[in-house]
């Protein structure tokens, strides 16, 4: 095998100084009506070249990649990888190595994070980040626990109902074990797409211990934060923000200017392919007053014993290797290797080419807009919105299959997660998509809505 | 042993000349930070063409919804870009550039096809909303790789959803409660032994249960009686991670499983160290009812420096209701997504797993196959008791008993030198190895958690050997050279009471 460096010597000689005659002795002390039934009946093992026929035989299974025009997102995006992002992260130094426990030897991970602490901060204004989580949804749900301990004498956790379905679900899983803690959903406005203020203000009571509000929302919808930090504030509670689109925060106000106290996210869009839904790359920014609670990694500044300026991992008693049952999370490692693709595609972008990529998208989003209706297709809210919206179709079914035929992927069907938007179809547009995919866009949903009325 | 005498024992250890493109900065040089590199203007992408002509983002949206800038973001070209971080790049021990017997950690080599495979565009490209038609070839993936962990481990179904490690393990613990709730009953409480990882403790409390702390004997494991006098009708489940933190197989872990299960509680198998089981002894037949697996380790896939990794959870017909949803099923020849499983503990994230660490798993397991598995599984056993036999002169084993795929050390250095396991473990740097996992399991007391993996060769263990027994008689002879280690890397002894003392989190524009 060809990982396996163990001549047949090698093997007779390592098995004598262990003091034992064969590979099988060494596990003679295993009980055994456990040994007898341990083979592992699988095909024997493939040279590189099967594998690799083998590997390609399933990707090529998948359908929705080549010659396909795709309008798919809702927490996930299309966006271009520079090639340089890859290069560095196909590096096996960074790739095989491990948690930086070994900080002397660690160095090259460890300043990646720390700039990576620095550019979530500077996107989300805030004062401190951590060095990564999964996802988008378990931060969500983590920033909620965070909460509970900020607040440990609340209860109420108000999720708007336009946040992402997957986010709703993993909060409420993470939170499913504290039997007093009560998850409420907050409507939205079904003019506008936003979070509905007046139920929020009506679910905001004394017992609130927080609100989780997306910015932009599952709808693509910009929320108005600080409305909803202003009345969670009011009733005493914490204002979690959670972005899925994180190229939004190269355009718009940053949370901390809107009155939030925990922002959350997902960053794939930054340099993550699309890789059917993971590895993702969470993140989580708060300000220093609330570090000590802030679940994962910190890597901090310090010097080493001649002076030099380096870095480490940091505050460590609040992890779950130091303080077991009483840690602020069970997160162990964090997504490093994909907070290295974030941090090098955020430096590649810099500070003029983030800002002009999410306006793009802006800009293509409203002309996709704008050309579906001249088509007889409408936006369902008025709400603005960053590089999604919600469109209504007769037949969603109908509609994505007729798309499909010409070779366009149009949307993603909210029926499932909305039943009352059965006749939704959630449209992202990106700089992946010009002018011409949005034209065929508009064809394909004309055509296929036209047949059915 | 003609192969050994190649090996020339490390008399003094060599400057890592090609750690760095760079000449050793001198004390007091800071390195520079992506932040600092930067200068006004300078761009790494060009400015985004559009298509289209209308209003800018700004009119559209209007100002009060838009922020002024990205202060201090960096600005800098694609060379400059580049070169930053190769350098850095280079600053790190990593697995594919030395030994790195990190114990617990299983770092094996990570064959480079597997990455290419998860860069195929089939899988790359695919977008996690496509619907279920256009990803027949990622469910099918998906299903083998289920069936393949089934077989390892002996149970009857698997959920690839959960990220990590320790997601699987709030995963599984989660659906021993929904299992006990099914039954009407309630226990608060989860038996966890004294050398557990300390993610097993931090689940259990998120999964809402108290902690029960079982004691090891003398030897290193956990006796069936120590779980009779813990067991009541108030204990949901017992951890076990088996071979357990020292090494060692936990010999009664059958009785133990009946011991739980007479008192309706239920087995965790912790799968941290599910290399050295491949092929030797599955969960299954232990009587594990619920096991996770971390495909980081076992399956080699890349650890990233800290992850992505991913943590499928399996489980015993029973526990089946209670997987994350969705669920794979197959319907007229087809692969779908069901997401109609009211049982279900929910789910911990977004989609499926991570797709992209579940390419590279599978990948492994087709390259190895059967056979494959089970003799790495052996190898790698072999390996770490070839280390503990060739230092067990200066480093005795933590217990008596047999090794499995890792080793754990001590040594008198403290008493006789003064010289801490740290100490050691900087001072292994100089070397060019990686230093073991240190003090841990907590039981141990200077702990040093050695496991090879079945990636390295024998003269890689005699290389290690030989540093190790250099550096003990360093310690003897000069244990100032150990305290100040390490000596021959860009940085000294790194200040890590500092950095918790006054936390610096991020870079701050001072001079603007």
């Amino acid at each position: 095998m060809r990982f396996l460096p163990h001549s047949k010597d090698d093997i007779a000689a390592m098995l004598q100084t262990v003091g034992v005659d064969s590979l099988d002795a060494l596990i003679a002390h295993i009980p055994a009506e456990l040994r007898e039934r341990a083979a592992i009946k699988l095909a024997p093992g493939l040279s590189e070249s099967e594998v690799s026929s083998e590997m390609s035989a399933l990707a090529e299974k998948n359908r929705g990649i080549d010659g396909r025009t795709s309008f798919l997102g809702a927490g996930y995006y299309r966006h271009y990888i520079p090639a340089a992002v890859r290069a560095i992260t196909s590096r096996a130094e960074f790739a095989t190595a491990y948690t930086p426990y070994q900080a002397e030897a660690s160095q090259g991970t460890l300043q990646a994070i720390f700039e990576f602490q620095t550019l979530v901060s500077q996107l989300t204004g805030m004062e401190i980040a951590n060095a990564s989580m999964y996802d988008g949804a378990s931060a969500a749900a983590e920033a909620v626990l965070m909460a509970r301990r900020l607040k440990p004498d609340r209860h109420r956790v108000v999720v708007s109902r336009a946040l992402w379905p997957d986010y709703r679900a993993a909060i409420h899983t993470y939170l499913s074990a504290f039997e007093t803690i009560e998850i409420l959903e907050a409507p939205f406005d079904r003019q506008n797409g936003m979070v509905d203020l007046a139920e929020l203000e009506r679910l905001a009571d004394a017992s609130l211990l927080c609100v989780v509000s997306g910015y932009p929302n599952m709808f693509g919808v910009i929320e108005p934060l600080a409305r909803v930090s202003a009345i969670t504030h009011a009733a005493g509670g914490i204002t979690i923000s959670s972005t899925a689109e994180p190229l939004a925060l190269g355009l718009l106000k940053p949370p901390s200017e809107l009155g939030v106290d925990i922002a959350v996210g997902e960053a794939q869009s930054f340099g993550l392919p699309l890789q059917y839904g993971g590895p993702g790359l969470g993140f989580m920014a708060t300000q220093a007053a609330r570090m000590r609670q802030i679940p994962g990694r910190l890597v901090g500044e310090t010097h080493d014993s001649r002076g030099q300026r380096c870095f480490c991992l940091t505050l460590a008693t609040r992890e779950q290797h130091i303080r077991r049952e009483r840690a602020t999370s069970n997160i162990c490692t964090n997504h490093s290797l994909c907070a290295l693709a974030a941090t090098v595609y955020l430096s590649l972008m810099g500070r003029q080419g983030l800002r002009e990529l999410a306006a793009r998208n802006v800009e293509l989003a409203h002309h996709a807009a704008d050309q579906l209706g001249r088509a007889g297709v409408y936006t369902s809210f008025s709400g603005p919105f960053f590089n999604e919206f919600v469109i209504s179709v007769s037949d969603v079914a109908a509609a994505l299959d007729s798309a499909e035929s010409e070779g366009v992927l149009a949307g993603v069907p909210l029926g499932r997660d909305y039943p009352e938007l059965a006749d939704g179809l959630l449209v992202s547009v990106t700089e992946m998509n010009d002018a011409k995919q949005i034209s065929r866009l508009c064809a394909a949903l004309r055509g296929g809505d036209g047949e059915r009325e | 042993m003609a192969s050994v005498s190649k090996v020339a024992p490390i008399e003094k250890p060599v400057r890592q000349k090609d750690l760095s493109d760079q000449a050793p900065r001198t004390p007091g040089k800071k390195a520079e930070l992506i932040f600092e590199r930067s200068s006004p203007d300078r761009r790494g992408v060009d400015p985004a063409k559009s298509s289209i002509d209308g209003p800018s983002a700004v009119e559209i949206l209007g100002a009060e919804l838009c922020r002024d800038d990205l202060a201090g973001f960096p600005e800098l070209s694609e060379p400059d870009v580049m070169r930053h971080f190769l350098r850095l790049s280079q600053l790190n021990f990593a697995q594919a550039l030395q030994f790195y017997p990190l114990g617990s950690c299983t770092m094996k080599y990570n064959p480079v096809l597997n990455d290419e495979m998860a860069a195929l565009s089939g899988f790359a490209e695919l977008h996690p909303r496509v619907r279920d038609h256009l990803a027949q070839g990622a469910h099918e993936l998906m299903a083998r790789l289920e069936a393949a962990l089934c077989e390892i481990s002996a149970m009857d179904a698997v959920s690839l959803h959960p990220a990590a490690g320790a997601q699987g393990e709030l995963t599984g613990l989660l659906m021993v409660r929904a299992y006990h709730r099914k039954c009407g009953r309630a226990p608060r409480k989860v038996i966890i032994p004294d050398t557990a990882h300390g993610t097993n403790p931090a689940s259990s409390a998120l999964a809402g249960f108290d902690v029960v702390v079982a004691r090891s004997n003398a030897r290193g494991f956990i006796e069936a009686s120590e779980v009779r006098r813990l067991a009541n009708d108030d204990i949901a489940a017992m951890m076990v991670t088996n071979p357990n933190t020292l090494g060692i197989f936990e010999p009664e872990i059958r009785e133990i499983a009946t011991v739980l299960h007479e008192r309706g509680a239920l087995l965790y198998l912790d799968g941290a160290n599910f290399n050295a089981l491949l092929g030797v002894a599955k969960p299954g037949d232990m009587g594990a009812d619920v096991v996770q697996f971390n495909l980081h380790k076992t399956f080699s896939t890349p650890h990233g420096g800290g992850g992505p990794g991913a943590g499928p959870v399996g489980v015993k017909r029973a526990l089946e209701p209670f997987l994350p949803t969705p669920r794979l099923a197959l319907q007229n020849d087809q692969w779908t997504l069901d997401y109609d499983r009211p049982a279900s503990i929910g789910r911990l994230r977004s989609f499926y797993g991570n797709f992209g660490m579940l390419v590279r798993a599978y990948s492994y397991i087709l390259a190895l196959g059967g056979d494959g598995l089970e003799k790495a599984g052996r190898l790698a056993i072999l390996n770490a008791n070839y280390v503990r036999k060739r230092l067990s002169a200066h480093y005795p084993s933590a217990s008596p008993e047999p090794s499995m795929h890792e080793c754990v050390l001590t040594h008198g250095l403290e008493q006789r030198a003064g010289v801490s396991t740290l100490d050691i473990a900087k001072r292994l740097l100089d070397f060019g190895i990686h230093p073991p996992t240190i003090y841990f399991p907590l039981v141990v007391r200077g702990a040093l958690m050695i496991e090879p993996t079945e990636t390295e060769s024998r003269e890689t263990l005699e290389e290690f050997v030989a540093a190790m027994e250099t550096i003990y008689r360093e310690a003897i002879d000069e244990p100032g050279l150990l305290k100040s280690a390490p000596h021959t890397l860009l940085l000294g002894r790194v200040d890590e009471v500092e950095a918790a003392r006054h936390p610096i989190l991020r870079w701050q524009n001072v001079s603007k």
